[in-house]
């Protein structure tokens, strides 16, 4: 008897080895790592962690075999665009979550309990939050380039049980934070099990779980509908669930409230680059011959979530709560762009997502920087007349709101812009008023921040801006750059995903 | 030379080194955003000495690739209209930072970021009147509120931050609809031909009635709250009430200009055929504006407010010239925007100055300013004299072309808005008698007269408006074959008199 050794195609699954490995290594780090010594240690590791994979993934950006490990990953232009963004935007998150004040100084301990405030006088640190960053990145740059249902739910998984436990962690208001995260655990658990679900409907259909193997059997027809149905609608619950889109969006401000800031940061960002990334290739590769069944209801889910998103924000009195609530309106027109279904659409939403994903990642930052001597302060009141105390920080929350709201000459207009254009083109016109009309609602709440930011005066308990550290001010610097860069003159980013992002069938 | 971009740069120039210059050091920044000023005004004036004016195409033409993907172009380029516009905005840009030399000090931040936002206002006000790729326009068109929703919540009086974020609303929904509309342009441009933002090219896009006529609207609409017309105005009054009068000046002499400027543009070149669908409509409601904003003005007891509604009645005036589809209704209009930008400075700058010596802007708290204050009186009313288009003075050239040209297409219109003249000797006089005449109020004894610096920045205002007045023709050889030319692309040719004309 013969052994034909797999073939592995090791140097295309490098970046995600090179993220496995320094998580590993992160936790040996946790074991045998003087305390004093692990906080800089475990930074210095996940940040060289993250660049050695930025640049290995940038070697193989031209590789000639597409599929790694027998066919259970594909490596195209969209696969290294989206891994290149959740790399990069997992570096400037890394930035801020090396602020270990934002972390429990001992979170296994009950709140409030003796044995935690002994662990805090003892300037206890936290740092495993590091190799659970990395576990998570890996699990997000393997999810949009899954080719099978099974590696899809492992990196599914991969990602989403490192983020559970992060938005456990927070300093302050710990209650809250366990409430998060185990709130995020129970519904993301529920969501894992619509998507196996689906999966095993899909299986069913198709008698294959490649997507090879699901797109030729719905080119080729002749299989049951019902199966395939179902097999859609499920699968497509677990994603729109990670992306927050509504009806499965009910966790999302919970989340993003308790969670801590840093991880929020990360999480709204990077966790929407690698839901949608799977969700276009699985839209546009393997669904994209039973389009009638499924771009309708995607449809109204958009349109849904736009609304909803921009209006509930209206009412949010906490800021990070707002930003949640304008994810979720984000999801929406994201969800546009996956509507779309032409190469136009694809390219946009890649911008799209990378550009969001930075604004986001900088206006979590600018939230981490707003204290008082009690920890951050998220409630909005509070954060009249900061303008006047630190015009560093409300000047770049601002720039991000105006992102956010699709001014030009900032990154969200170009996106908003393609985005809304690729689905107009498509025929989706009622998704494109739908759009430009929660644009409206949304810039209404966007503005009503920068007024009480501006044109507000202090109230007697203000608050005060934390002096920035480097690395956080660096993340939002460098947010702040790329947000105005990506504005002004998008060609060289767009030309860019123009000529990489095809997909491999 | 690249004229349109040189004009663009300079002024962000002048912003870049107040940017830099050292803190606290007000009186620095004052001066180098009055010399930047004049020299851009100097410069759009050598600009406008080399205009072909029997050249009815675009001049000045620069065009550089912006974002190839989308088929952008960082496009530039003037035709008669957008030249007159553009001169108009450079001479009232020193104009206003000169006689509003104190009126950064109220605000909540330092007088060198007023002048930072003038400064950049001032590119973008360039720049919308320039752009000639779609795209760019509404990128500069939306761009230029956020310098304005500063400058109003930043350093006006009263309810500022409340009519900042009115106007910004206004401005933002109004801005979204074109949004959607030129992404139905650009989606069908590449059905046809190539994805394009070109206004030439798009105004030769085939499109069925139904499409053209709610792009139309989208456009339309936005131009409206922007100019604005009636029902669109409400936004206007509270900010000009809570702006300080030099940026009150450029919200209503300039800023608004781009709304009827747009019609134009964009209205009537890219969609002719609904143009003349939505013109019965829209005719109605710029007599609407004539007469309602006359009547709001002569109601109005805060001077600020009755000057924005005045402005509601003129740019009614300005609407029904356009959409008149004559060729004399149309260079009255274009006229008329060029005229109002500086009736509209001299009553708002006086008035400005009324209201910082008296500290109120109540109408009724000014009374017997003549026998205190001359110059003061007589200029304000001169200003108000231009603003009712008395003969001899340059209002009144635009006003009587814009009439006759409605008058011989659509005479009932014509005569209707005849009397909003009538209304405005109402709405001028009223406050004048108030304000200047009769017995001093008491508290108006020791009100000071203008000083150098304020007759110096209001005389070439009174200048313009009076020479214009009695020799309006220079501007008006300019104007005529752009006009002529608009109406002849609509396939539109001027009805013969019915009498007369032998």
């Amino acid at each position: 008897m013969s052994f034909t050794a797999p073939v592995l195609s090791y140097s295309l699954l490098s970046p995600m080895l090179i993220l496995l490995g320094g998580a590993l290594i992160g936790v040996l780090v946790e074991a045998f790592v003087s305390k004093a010594l692990r906080p800089a240690v475990q930074l210095t590791l996940t940040l060289g962690t993250l660049l050695l994979a930025v640049m290995q993934l940038w070697r193989i950006r031209g590789q000639q075999s597409l599929t790694a490990a027998v066919g259970t990953i594909v490596f195209d232009g969209p696969a290294f665009l989206l891994q290149a963004s959740i790399l990069i935007i997992a570096i400037i998150s890394v930035f801020l979550i090396a602020d270990t004040e934002h972390f429990a100084a001992l979170p296994a301990a009950l709140p409030g309990s003796e044995e935690e405030r002994q662990a805090v006088q003892s300037g206890n640190q936290i740092t495993e939050v590091y190799p659970l960053t990395l576990f998570a990145v890996a699990g997000m740059v393997m999810f949009p380039v899954a080719n099978d249902l099974i590696t899809l739910f492992v990196a599914l998984e991969m990602l989403s049980l490192p983020l559970y436990l992060m938005a456990g962690l927070s300093r302050r208001r710990r209650l809250a934070s366990q409430e998060a995260a185990l709130k995020y655990f129970l519904l993301g658990a529920f969501s894992s099990a619509f998507f196996l679900f689906g999966a095993a409907y899909l299986y069913g259909y198709s008698a294959s779980i490649t997507f090879a193997g699901i797109r030729e059997a719905i080119v080729g027809g002749g299989g049951n509908d019902v199966l395939l149905l179902i097999g859609i609608a499920f699968l497509s619950i677990g994603l729109l669930f990670k992306v927050g889109a509504v009806p499965f969006h009910s966790w999302s401000p919970d989340v993003y409230q308790g969670a801590p800031t840093p991880v929020t940061a990360f999480m709204a960002a990077a966790t929407k680059i690698a839901a949608f990334g799977a969700m276009l290739r699985i839209y546009y590769t393997v669904f994209a011959n039973a389009q009638w069944s499924w771009t309708p209801v995607l449809s109204g889910i958009a349109i849904v979530t736009m609304l909803l998103g921009s209006l509930v924000a209206i009412a949010q009195r906490d800021v990070k709560r707002m930003l949640a609530y304008s994810s979720i309106a984000h999801a929406g027109f994201l969800l546009s762009g996956v509507i779309a279904l032409n190469k136009a659409g694809l390219d946009a939403t890649i911008f799209y997502l990378f550009a969001y994903g930075v604004a986001t990642v900088g206006a979590f930052a600018v939230v981490t920087l707003v204290r008082d001597s009690a920890g951050e302060v998220t409630d909005l009141n509070r954060w009249k007349g900061l303008g006047k105390r630190s015009p560093f920080a409300a000047t770049s929350f601002a720039l991000f709101l105006l992102a956010f709201a699709g001014i030009p000459l900032t990154s969200g207009f170009i996106g908003k812009f393609s985005i809304f254009s690729a689905a107009y083109e498509s025929g989706a016109k009622g998704v494109v008023i739908a759009g430009v009309l929660s644009s409206a609602i949304a810039a209404f709440f966007y503005i009503r921040v920068i007024v009480l930011m501006f044109f507000t005066d202090a109230t007697e308990d203000g608050t005060s801006v934390e002096i920035p550290s480097i690395l956080t001010q660096a993340s939002v610097v460098i947010a702040a750059v790329v947000t105005v860069a990506l504005g002004v003159y998008p060609a060289p980013l767009l030309d860019f995903i123009t000529n990489l992002a095809i997909f491999i069938r | 030379m690249k004229w349109l971009t040189l004009l663009m740069l300079l002024p962000l120039a002048g912003a870049a080194v107040i940017a830099v210059l050292p803190k606290g050091n007000e009186k620095a920044a004052k001066q180098s955003a009055l010399v930047t000023t004049l020299v851009v005004m100097t410069a759009t004036i050598a600009m406008a000495v080399g205009f072909q004016r029997d050249n009815v195409d675009l001049q000045f033409v620069e065009k550089y690739s912006w974002i190839p993907s989308f088929g952008i172009n960082y496009a530039l380029g003037v035709d008669a209209i957008a030249l007159v516009l553009i001169l108009m905005s450079t001479i009232l840009a020193p104009v206003v930072v000169l006689a509003g030399w104190n009126e950064a000090h109220g605000g909540r931040w330092s007088v060198k970021t007023f002048y930072i936002l003038i400064l950049v206002l001032e590119t973008m006000m360039i720049g919308v009147f320039a752009a000639t790729d779609v795209f760019l326009f509404y990128v500069i068109f939306e761009a230029m509120l956020i310098p304005v929703y500063f400058l109003i919540g930043g350093y006006g009086s009263g309810e500022r931050s409340a009519a900042a974020v009115k106007f910004l609303i206004y401005s933002l929904v109004g801005g979204l609809l074109m949004l959607a509309s030129i992404i139905a342009l650009y989606v069908m441009s590449g059905a046809q031909g190539g994805h394009t933002f070109d206004i030439n090219k798009l105004s030769q896009l085939q499109m069925s009635s139904m499409t053209q006529n709610l792009l139309f609207l989208g456009f339309f609409i936005a131009f409206a709250i922007k100019a604005p017309v009636w029902p669109f105005h409400t936004w206007l009054p509270d900010a000009a009430q809570s702006a300080t009068p030099g940026t009150s000046v450029l919200l209503l002499g300039v800023l608004d200009k781009v709304g009827t400027f747009g019609m134009i543009r964009y209205c009537l070149t890219l969609f002719p055929e609904a143009s003349k669908t939505f013109t019965p409509v829209i005719l109605i409601l710029a007599v609407i504006s004539i007469v309602y904003g006359a009547f709001l003005a002569i109601s109005a007891k805060d001077i600020k407010r009755l000057i924005a509604y005045t402005s509601i009645s003129h740019f009614g005036f300005i609407t029904m010239g356009i959409f008149a589809m004559t060729s004399q209704g149309q260079s009255g209009a274009i006229l008329y925007m060029f005229n109002h930008g500086f009736s509209t400075a001299a009553l708002f700058l006086v008035a400005g100055w009324m209201i910082s010596r008296r500290g109120s802007s109540t109408i009724a708290d000014f009374g017997g300013l003549q026998r205190v204050a001359p110059v003061l009186a007589w200029t304000f009313f001169l200003a108000g004299l231009s603003s009712l288009a008395l003969p001899g003075l340059s209002s009144f050239v635009s006003e009587f072309l814009v009439l006759v040209g409605t008058f011989t297409r659509y005479p009932v219109h014509a005569i209707i808005a005849t009397f909003g003249i009538v209304l405005a000797a109402l709405y001028i006089l009223i406050p004048v008698q108030k304000a200047l005449h009769g017995p001093t109020t008491p508290g108006n004894e020791n009100l000071k007269d203008l000083n150098l610096r304020e007759k110096l920045a209001i005389a070439p205002v009174i200048a313009i408006i009076v020479v214009l007045g009695f020799y309006p023709s220079p501007l008006l050889k300019v104007i005529n074959p752009a006009a002529t030319h608009v109406i002849s692309q609509m396939g539109f040719t001027d009805p013969a008199p019915t009498n007369g004309g032998k």
